[in-house]
């Protein structure tokens, strides 16, 4: 009698805790997709941006979700790099305005040619290249980008920019 | 149904259904605290009471904040420090207990590291209080972020970005704690949520974690003296009370503890009324703005000495150098080779270890507060940095070789 009550008081603890189990896992799962990004964050994602006002050296800075997006057009003194955007004899830097190392917007010095992040102190060249030995570890990110005549939408791939990933340029 | 007879008083009433002299008994008049202390053992209750006055201070602020990225500055801004009645002394007495709590916090970390109040029993008093530390952490910083100005979204999206891990760039994972590409309305609101509700329900039950493990090993005393406290409590009891080397914690201990905070909540209120500025940074009091950084970033100034760790190096290293900074106190009883419970001062290297660890956090504190362009600094807080990693071996060696205490005392 008394082996008997104990099997049935652990079948009942262990299929309570089962549920439980299961319910916790299930409710966990709903926890992470509550603090997801909203389907309207994610739709609002396409930004068209005109580069034929842009002028040679004068670092505009637009927005794309959210996020300053540099474009600098650049002087024909300037360096050239793969990770230009060439529209005609054009060359462009655009960019995700925001430092590799921890995101802050890096500061165009027009003079000294530079980006500069004032926040840990990081240093990029006007191609985006951040300069070694400082905190952050790589480039300048590429948004996604897709070239209509002298216009540019972010967020849309076009085949410059998947030439850009198959490259390892952009991210 | 248990029997119950009719009382003849309230007490008595009460004392029939909830047993109130039991707890009153475990837990005030025959709870035993050594004479042998001084006012740094009325720290954890300054702590306990700052911590009640944020309390009462952020249910006021509650009624008129509005957790919306449009909305958020100005409620706080505008409503709370200008049309309600009063509001600014809720806001000021938020901010500068949210500020001293830390110092409070510092001398009382600093005062258990002093004494060898973190080991040979009192290893969980000392894990629940790191555990504070960092919830208190977490409390402030998203505190921070609620008046939703330059510096609350920049030191949203630096911190938040920390969760990339560096070369790992787990952009989804930041994504994810944002619930945005930036920090944004949704952001603001979880903050908000952790702030006022799921953070200090945490503390609120660390804080009783915390307390609960100090009743039995009792607090420590100036000499780390092992105490036989059921003999001293029995002379205390008897009526000898000079001789024994307990007081009880209620009445006698906390008279001494409500003097230290009267001469606390002096300064304290002193800073809410005149004094204010320092816990209100200027830069707060331009509205969020994604577009751009202000001219230069630091955290608050309790978090300048970990933030120094990670700005002199590279981004993985930092991160690294960063997390080892976080973790690292939490480890102290177990990287404490040392059997002794005593002073500083009487454990030999010891006391010089203590006192490197505190100047170095003090030059990493000075150090993080500059802008990164200068190289002499920069130099230096790397050094601090660089100290303050290679303190924790150190400490194992020191200790290891450390003699042993006759337990006189
Ligand atoms: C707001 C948070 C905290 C509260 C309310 C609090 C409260 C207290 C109280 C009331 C005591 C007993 C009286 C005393 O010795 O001061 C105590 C002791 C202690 N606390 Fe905390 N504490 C907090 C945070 C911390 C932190 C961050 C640490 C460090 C990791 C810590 C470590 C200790 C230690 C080691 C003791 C024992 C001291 C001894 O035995 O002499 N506490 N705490
Ligand atoms: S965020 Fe730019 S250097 Fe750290």
């Amino acid at each position: 009698m008394k082996e008997e009550r104990k099997g049935r008081r652990d079948f009942m603890g262990m299929a309570l805790g089962a549920c439980a189990a299961v319910g916790g896992v299930g409710a966990l799962y709903a926890a992470k997709r509550t603090w997801d990004p909203l389907p309207s964050v994610k739709a609002a994602g396409f930004t068209t941006i005109d580069l034929s006002t842009a002028k040679p050296n004068e670092l505009v800075i637009e927005k794309w979700r959210g996020k300053p997006i540099f474009v600098l057009k650049k002087t024909p003194q300037m360096k050239e790099n793969p990770r230009d955007i060439v529209i005609g004899s054009d060359r462009f830097l655009v960019t995700i305005g925001l430092c590799t190392h921890l995101g802050c917007i890096p500061a165009y010095q027009k003079d000294n040619l530079l980006f500069f992040c004032a926040c840990h102190g990081g240093k990029f060249d006007t191609s985006g290249i951040n300069e070694p030995g400082l905190p952050p570890p790589s480039p300048l990110e590429i948004p996604p980008f897709k070239i209509q005549g002298t216009k540019l939408v972010l967020g849309e791939e076009g085949p410059e920019y998947k030439k850009m990933l198959a490259d390892g340029i952009a991210v | 149904m248990a029997h119950f007879e009719k009382a003849n008083s309230l007490g008595e009433w009460f004392e029939q259904r909830i047993g109130l002299s039991t707890l009153n008994r475990v837990l005030n008049t025959e709870y035993w605290i050594p004479k042998d202390i001084n006012f740094l053992w009325a720290m954890g209750m300054l702590l306990a009471a700052t911590f009640g006055l944020l309390v009462i201070s952020g249910i006021f602020l509650l009624m008129y904040y509005k957790p919306d990225s449009n909305l958020a500055f100005d409620s706080v801004n505008y409503t709370i420090m200008s049309q309600v009645g009063y509001g600014w002394l809720w806001r000021h007495i938020h901010g500068v207990g949210a500020s001293i709590i830390f110092l409070v916090i510092y001398i009382h970390m600093f005062t258990g590291i002093y004494y060898g109040s973190y080991k040979r029993g009192r290893e969980l008093i000392w894990l629940s209080g790191m555990a504070l530390f960092v919830a208190f952490s977490a409390e402030a910083f998203s505190g921070y972020m609620l008046p939703w100005g330059q510096m609350s979204y920049w030191a949203g999206m630096v911190i938040t970005n920390l969760f990339s891990g560096g070369s790992l760039e787990a952009y989804g994972l930041v994504e994810w704690i944002r619930g945005d590409y930036v920090p944004g309305d949704a952001f603001l609101t979880r903050f908000f949520m952790l702030h006022v509700l799921l953070l200090p329900l945490a503390i609120i039950g660390l804080i009783v974690f915390h307390f609960g493990a100090l009743r039995l090993p009792h607090v420590n005393n100036q000499q780390g003296a092992e105490i036989d406290f059921k003999e001293a409590a029995e002379l205390y009891k008897a009526g000898k009370k000079k001789e024994s080397k307990v007081i009880p914690f209620s009445p006698v201990f906390l008279s001494k503890d409500v003097f230290v905070m009267g001469v606390y909540f002096i300064l304290f209120f002193y800073l809410v009324f005149y004094n204010f500025e320092f816990a209100m940074d200027p830069v707060n009091f331009d509205p969020a703005d994604g577009l751009k950084t202000p001219a230069h970033i630091y955290p608050e100034w309790y978090f300048l000495w970990s933030y120094e760790i990670l700005r002199p190096f590279g981004k993985d290293v930092g991160l690294v150098a960063f997390g080892i900074a976080q973790l690292a106190l939490f480890f102290l009883p177990f990287i404490d080779r040392s059997p002794n419970v005593a002073p500083a001062h009487k454990r030999g290297l010891f006391v010089v270890w203590f006192w490197v660890l505190i100047i170095d956090m003090i030059v990493l504190t000075a150090m993080g507060k500059l802008p990164p362009t200068d190289p002499t600094f920069a130099l230096i807080g790397k050094l601090a940095a660089w100290t303050f990693l290679a303190l924790g071996p150190i400490l194992v060696l020191i200790t290891s070789f450390e003699k042993k205490i006759g337990k006189g005392a």
